[in-house]
């Protein structure tokens, strides 16, 4: 029997961790507070740059998973670090060799910008429902009619004072515009707009999807923040935001906003700093460096992988996945 | 009358409820890469016009864009059609031809 590792979080970066250290010998136990493995990317519909299936890359992520023979428990949330392990709710305890924590990120709570309305008025939707939307094969306003006009607010949750959020979010630019493609390709009458504050397009492919959204899809790209929206007639939403690239404000009605929600640190985060670990400024888990220690607590003995540390993409996670274990295996001489 | 210097004032606000947006189609109709400008303002930088007068390129075909065309056909006026905002277009837009098809197309907008 190998030495067992406790890995905190069944998403990407959390099967992938799982993946490498079984293959290297150790025998990896998955605690997923959800009923079933994929985090968060298991509610997404689609992935950027390239329009991918979720499902293409969950599907054999599972599979593989499943054939390595690793150890699942779902429904356990973890409530404590303890010594040699974590204590769940409900009062069970998973104790192993090393501790890898990959249970991401918590999305932002787009109610808490009450200006933008979500869940007062009708037809205001974040990116989370309009994926769920996109899966259900259904998107539609309240009022059960085709969006002639929908707006892309960027930067919900992020880069924002007022709800304590002084970082970038980092992928829900190339989501914005993903989405906005989306919404094109099911409703090529439509207008798009979106409006932002910077565009920050990271990753490859990302900058050229973005160039074709204006060229081939013509979204419109409004450089201006909506400050506030209200309800019209008919259920549709008025919008206001400066045209910061004109120099004049500017207003709008609209059939659909949709709110592109920002990361936030998760809220299990302060049950690790109750265990010693140290949770950065902006909410997510502090590594002990952004370089050679991206993976390392600065506890012995637990480790990180993925979004818990700051917002990733499913690339970046799926790395940290394979990193961790690089650095897990030295850890316990395997 | 007596005039006692008050005036009611204009909003300013770009209304995209009411505003006519045929001219604008019709240009980015014919010259689609207008689309992809990410206003930089390398065109307005190098401007030789925009040297020496208030003229602003990006400015002025974002206002058409938007659309709002009083006054962009005077401003276009002002464009010596020198060229040099084609060559630092990071985009490859053809400025001089944006130029041309707003003083074609925008010239009844003129007040």
């Amino acid at each position: 029997m190998g030495k067992q590792v406790v890995i905190v979080g069944g998403g990407v970066a959390g099967m992938q961790a799982a993946l490498s250290l079984k293959a290297r010998g150790a025998e990896p136990v998955i605690v997923e507070r959800g009923d079933r493995l994929g985090g968060k990317v298991a509610g997404w519909h689609k992935l950027f740059p390239t329009f991918t299936p979720v499902e293409d890359v969950l599907g054999p992520m599972l599979q593989r998973v499943q054939e390595a023979g690793i150890e699942i428990h779902t429904g356990a949330e973890v409530e404590a670090l303890v010594d040699g392990g974590v204590a769940v709710k409900g009062g069970g305890r998973f104790s192993g060799d090393a501790t890898v924590i990959c249970s991401g990120f918590d999305v932002f709570d787009a109610r808490r910008k009450e200006e933008y309305g979500y869940g007062i008025y009708d037809n205001v939707i974040t990116t989370v429902d309009l994926e769920r939307m996109f899966n259900e094969g259904h998107v539609a306003t309240v009022q059960g009619t085709a969006p002639h006009r929908v707006a892309f607010l960027h930067c919900v949750g992020s880069r924002d004072e007022k709800v304590g959020a002084h970082h970038c979010s980092k992928v829900c630019c190339i989501t914005g515009v993903k989405q906005a493609i989306e919404m094109k390709k099911l409703f090529p009458a439509a207008e798009i707009y979106n409006f932002y504050m910077d565009i920050r397009m990271f990753g490859p492919g990302y900058e050229e999807l973005y160039r074709r959204a204006q060229l081939e899809y013509n979204i419109n790209f409004v450089r201006g923040r909506i400050s506030e929206a209200s309800q019209a007639m008919g259920g549709k939403v008025q919008i206001k935001a400066e045209d910061t690239l004109i120099g004049r404000p500017l207003k709008m009605t609209v059939d659909m906003l949709v709110l592109i929600v920002g990361m936030k640190g998760g809220a299990s985060n302060a049950s690790y700093a109750a265990g010693g670990l140290v949770v950065a400024d902006n909410g997510f888990m502090q590594p002990l460096d952004p370089f050679c220690g991206n993976v390392l607590s600065g506890k012995e003995g637990i480790f990180y992988a993925g979004a818990v540390t700051a917002p990733k993409n499913i690339g970046d996670s799926l790395n940290e996945g394979s990193a961790v274990a690089d650095r897990v295996a030295e850890y316990l001489k395997l | 009358m007596p005039q006692f210097g008050f005036s009611i004032s204009q909003p300013r606000a770009v209304n995209l409820d009411t505003n006519d947006f045929v001219p604008a189609e019709k240009l980015l109709r014919e010259l689609p890469e207008l689309q992809s400008c990410i206003a930089c303002g390398s065109c307005t930088a190098t401007c030789t016009a925009g040297n020496l007068t208030s003229f602003n390129f990006r400015k002025v075909h974002t206002l058409v864009r938007r659309g709002e065309y009083r006054e962009a056909y005077e401003q276009m006026d002002k464009c010596m059609l020198c060229g040099k905002c084609r060559l630092v277009c990071p985009r490859g837009i053809n400025t001089r031809a944006v130029v041309m098809k707003i003083k074609r197309e925008l010239g009844d907008y003129q007040r």
